[in-house]
C-alpha cells in the first residue's frame, strides 16, 4: 500500500505520517515512511511518502503508484496528482492556502479542483477538515481528521486507526483527536 | 525488540549501543537529529552543540585520543568546514573509536551544492560505509566503531537525505559496556609535525592495505544472487532500495556496505560471475571509475545521470524503458516556493534593504529565503559566513561601502562570521555588516546555539555576547547597534548612518523568530476596506497572510501573529488590530 500526505509545510503531516506507520506494525506489516525536513517546511509544498507490505523497498513513491493521496489543501490535491495510480483514491480537505506567486499576482489559483480531478474519473472525498477539528475543539487535530475522512480507505479499519491515533498523540490530547477522527468518519 | 525509527534516529540508537561518550555536531540538514536524538540518552552520551564543524571533529578527535568512543555529525558541506582535522586524523589514528557521520543531499532539498562526500573518503584515505535504510544505519554504526578500533582509524559513515529521513524497522539491543581506554602520551602518533608525520603517513598506507583486505570478507559488502546471471548491479545506500524495487530477484547485487576502500576481487568476481554489470550510484562516478580502473565494463552514468536524486521510476525508465501511467490536470498548477514564516523578524528589514538598492552580501540560513520575489534582497550566497569576507573583497575592489551591507545570522556569526568581521577591522575595512540575531538556528529546525544561552539539552549556559565579540574584534562601541527590525523607520535611520560611516560598522537585528514557542503572537491585524485604496503597498513585503480579495488587501486571521510590519507600509490607516 502506498500513500503520500501532501499539504503545505507546518499542517502536520509528519503526525499524519506517524499514526499509519504505526498502524501498518501494529498489524504487522514491513514499513517505510520518508519525509523531508528543514527548508521546504517552512511554506512550501511537502509531501511524506508511506509504504506497507509484505515488503517494501524504496522509501518513495513514484508517479501514478500511490493508491491514496492524502492532502491537507487542495492544490497540492492536484500538484501531487500525477503520483496517483489509475484506480487511486484522492482524500484531500477543502482548505486553500495561497502560494508566494498567487499572493504576488504572477499567478493564478485554479477553480473548482475538487470536481476537475473527479472529472477525470479519479474518486475523490473532500471536506473541510479545519472546520470538523475546529468543531471537535482544536484546529490542530484537522491531520486525525482527515485520516477519519480516509478510513478503510488507507488499508486498515476505523478500530485499527483509532488504537494508533491514541498511541501516537500525547495523552491529553487523546479525546479531542479521537472525536475529530468521528468526525471525520462522518463526512465521508 | 523492533521499532520504526528514522535513519538519524536509528544513528542515534547505534552510538548509544556502541557505548558512545561524547558526541559534538553542529546542526546541518539532512543530519541534525542525529545529535538530538543522542542528547536523550543523557546518562549515557555526553552530547553538545558545537559552533561549528572543525570544532565538532575535533572535539571528538579529542575525547578518541583520551580514550572513549565518540562522534560527530554534520552535513556535506560541512565536511567541508571540517576539512582540516579530517585528513590529520587518518593520520593520528584514535585511542577510542571515532565516527563522523555525513549526510549528503542529492537534489538539493536544503543545499546550496550536492557534493558527493565519497570523494573524502578517498582522499582523507579513511574507511567510508553508507547504510540504506534504518536498520542498516543502526547495523552499520556499531560495526563502525569495531573497525576503528580494530585499524586505529576514524571511520566516516556517509547517509543520504532519503536514508537520514525516512522511518524503517530496526531491532534494538542493549548498551555494550565500553570501558574508557587509557591515554598514553605518544608523540610520534599525536604530534604531527613532520619528522613525526612522516613515520604516519608510512602508517596510513599500511593501514589502507589492511582494510583492502577485510573490504574482500567484510559482511558489509553482501552478494545477492538472482534468478539468472545475465545482468549483476552493483550499488550502495539508498539506491540498492531502488534497484530492488525496479529488477526485484531477477538479477544479482553487490550491496557495497563498506565502499572505501572498495574490495578488488569481490568485485572482479561478481562482474566474471554475470553477463552484464550495471553500476547504481548517485551523483559521482565512484564505484563505476573504481571497476573501469580493474579493467571491468560497466554501465552506469552512460545511462544515468550524475546530477540530481535517483528514484525507481528513474531506474525503470533509462534501464527498462518503462514509462508510468497517470492522469494530470490541464490547469497550470503555481508553484510554492518556501516563504519567511509570518511574523519573521527578518520581513521588514529585508523590504528596507530592497527599498533602498543596496548590495546585499548573503549568507546560510532561513533569510536566505529573502532571496525570492518580491523581496530580492540578496546580491551573493555562498557558503556559511562568507557574507562578511565576501563583502570586504567587493568593496576593497569596488569602493562601495556606503550602498553595501552584509547579512548573516546569530548561529553563522559564531560559526564562520566572526573571522570575516577581524579581516575587516585588520585590513581597515569600512563595511556595514547586519547580524540578525533570532536567538536560534532557524533554518535547521530550532537548535540552540552560543549566543542564546542555553544548551543542545535546553539547559541554561553562558551567551556568547555578539555585542562583546564585535567590540573585541575592534568595531567602535558606537558603531555597533541594536534595532528591532519590527520597527522599520529605526532600521532605515540607523542603516543610512552606518553607510555614511567612515569606519566599519555592526547593526545587529535582534528578536527571536515568531515561532519559538516563548514568543506570544500579538492579535491578528486587519485591513479595514473602506480605507484601503488598493495600492498593495502591503503585498511588497511578501507576507502570506496578505493577499487581494475583491480588490482590496485581506489579511488571513489564522495566519497572522500581529507583527505591524505591512501597518508600518500603508499610507491610509487601513490597516490595524482587530478593533480597527
Amino acid at each position: 500500500m502506498n500513500i503520500m500526505i501532501v499539504g503545505v509545510g507546518g499542517q502536520g503531516s509528519l503526525l499524519a505520517s506517524r499514526i499509519l506507520g504505526r498502524a501498518a506494525l501494529d498489524a504487522g506489516y514491513a514499513v517505510k515512511v520518508s519525509e523531508v525536513h528543514g527548508m521546504s517546511q517552512r511554506g512550501g509544498s511537502v509531501v511524506t511518502y508511506v509504504k506497507y507490505g509484505e515488503t517494501v523497498d524504496a522509501p518513495l513513491i513514484c508517479r501514478g503508484e500511490a493508491d491514496v493521496i492524502l492532502s491537507f489543501e487542495q492544490l497540492e490535491a492536484a500538484r501531487w496528482l500525477p503520483y496517483l495510480r489509475r484506480g487511486g483514491t484522492v482524500v484531500t480537505s477543502t482548505q486553500s492556502i495561497n502560494p508566494m506567486p498567487v499572493v504576488t499576482g504572477a499567478a493564478v489559483y485554479p477553480d473548482d479542483l475538487v470536481n476537475k480531478i473527479r472529472a477525470k474519473g479519479v474518486k475523490i472525498v473532500a471536506a473541510d477538515t479545519l472546520a470538523i477539528a475546529r468543531e471537535a475543539g482544536s484546529e490542530k487535530a484537522a491531520n486525525v481528521a482527515l485520516i477519519g475522512l480516509a478510513g478503510e480507505v488507507l488499508g486498515f479499519s476505523d478500530e485499527a486507526l483509532r488504537a494508533a491515533v491514541t498511541a501516537c498523540v500525547p495523552p491529553k490530547f487523546t479525546e479531542v483527536n479521537l472525536r475529530a477522527y468521528s468526525l471525520g468518519t462522518q463526512n465521508r | 525488540m523492533k521499532q520504526l525509527m528514522l535513519g538519524n534516529e536509528a544513528v542515534a540508537r547505534g552510538l548509544w549501543e556502541a557505548g558512545v561518550r561524547l558526541v559534538s555536531s553542529y546542526p546541518g540538514t539532512p543530519s541534525t537529529e542525529i545529535t538530538e536524538f543522542a542528547a536523550k540518552y543523557e546518562n549515557d552520551i555526553y552530547a553538545e552543540w558545537a559552533p561549528n564543524e572543525k570544532v565538532a571533529l575535533e572535539v571528538a578527535l579529542g575525547a578518541a585520543i583520551g580514550g572513549g568512543r565518540s562522534f560527530c555529525a554534520m552535513k556535506h558541506v560541512g565536511l567541508n568546514v571540517a576539512a582540516d582535522p579530517l585528513f590529520v586524523s587518518a593520520y593520528t589514528g584514535i585511542n577510542g573509536g571515532m565516527l563522523i557521520g555525513v549526510a549528503d543531499d542529492p537534489g538539493m532539498h536544503s543545499s546550496q551544492n550536492e557534493q558527493d562526500s565519497r570523494h573524502y573518503a578517498i582522499a582523507a584515505k579513511l574507511p567510508m560505509l553508507e547504510p540504506s535504510d534504518s536498520a542498516d544505519c543502526l547495523n552499520f554504526t556499531k560495526a563502525a566503531y569495531a573497525i576503528s578500533e580494530q585499524f586505529d582509524t576514524p571511520v566516516l559513515l556517509r547517509t543520504s537525505t532519503r536514508v537520514a529521513h525516512s522511518q524503517s524497522v530496526v531491532e534494538l539491543s542493549d548498551r555494550e559496556d565500553v570501558p574508557l581506554r587509557d591515554y598514553v602520551k605518544d608523540p610520534s602518533k599525536y604530534v604531527m609535525m613532520p619528522a613525526y608525520a612522516r613515520g604516519r603517513h608510512v602508517t596510513v598506507e599500511k593501514r589502507l592495505a589492511a582494510l583492502r583486505e577485510f573490504a574482500e570478507t567484510t559482511e558489509l559488502n553482501r552478494i545477492e544472487r538472482g534468478a539468472d546471471n545475465k545482468i549483476g548491479i552493483i550499488t550502495a545506500g539508498t539506491c540498492y532500495n531502488y534497484a530492488r524495487e525496479c529488477f526485484g530477484d531477477s538479477v544479482s547485487y553487490l550491496k557495497l556496505g563498506l565502499i572505501n576502500p572498495m574490495p578488488a576481487k569481490k568485485i572482479l568476481d561478481f562482474a566474471a560471475s554475470v553477463e552484464r554489470v550495471i553500476v547504481i550510484e548517485e551523483l559521482d562516478e565512484v564505484i563505476e571509475s573504481y571497476c573501469r580502473a580493474l579493467g571491468i565494463a560497466v554501465d552506469g552514468h552512460n545511462i544515468l545521470p550524475n546530477i540530481g536524486e535517483y528514484s525507481t521510476e528513474l531506474l525503470a525508465e533509462k534501464l527498462l524503458g518503462k514509462l508510468p501511467e497517470f492522469d494530470v490536470l490541464e490547469d497550470a498548477i503555481p508553484p510554492r516556493p518556501p516563504v519567511l514564516c509570518p511574523g519573521c523578524p527578518q520581513r521588514g528589514f529585508f523590504y528596507v534593504l530592497s527599498k533602498l538598492k543596496l548590495y546585499v552580501s548573503g549568507d546560510i540560513g532561513c533569510y536566505t529565503l529573502g532571496a525570492g520575489q518580491p523581496l530580492c534582497a540578496m546580491d551573493t550566497t555562498l557558503c556559511m559566513g562568507a557574507s562578511i569576507s565576501a563583502l570586504h573583497g567587493f568593496n576593497k575592489v569596488r569602493g562601495e561601502e556606503n550602498k553595501s551591507v552584509a547579512i548573516i545570522g546569530d548561529s553563522t556569526f559564531m560559526h564562520s562570521g566572526m573571522t570575516g568581521l577581524v579581516d575587516i577591522t585588520y585590513n581597515q575595512g569600512k563595511s556595514t555588516v547586519i547580524v540578525v540575531d533570532n536567538s536560534i538556528t532557524g533554518m535547521t529546525g530550532h537548535q540552540q546555539n552560543p549566543c542564546t544561552g542555553l544548551t543542545l539539552q535546553n539547559k541554561p549556559t553562558y551567551a556568547v555576547s555578539i555585542e562583546a565579540v564585535c567590540a573585541a574584534a575592534g568595531i567602535a562601541e558606537e558603531h555597533i547597534r541594536v534595532v528591532d527590525p519590527y520597527n522599520m523607520s529605526e532600521v532605515e535611520r540607523v542603516l543610512k548612518e552606518e553607510l555614511a560611516a567612515e569606519c566599519p560598522s555592526v547593526i545587529i537585528c535582534r528578536r527571536p523568530c515568531a515561532l519559538l514557542k516563548y514568543v506570544k503572537a500579538q492579535p491578528a491585524l486587519t485591513v479595514k476596506a473602506d480605507k484601503c485604496r488598493s495600492c498593495r503597498a502591503c503585498m511588497k513585503i511578501g507576507c502570506p497572510c496578505i493577499s487581494m480579495q475583491n480588490g482590496k488587501a485581506h489579511i488571513d486571521g489564522a495566519l497572522c501573529v500581529g507583527c505591524g510590519v505591512c501597518e508600518q507600509l500603508c499610507k491610509f490607516d487601513a490597516i490595524g488590530g482587530a478593533d480597527a
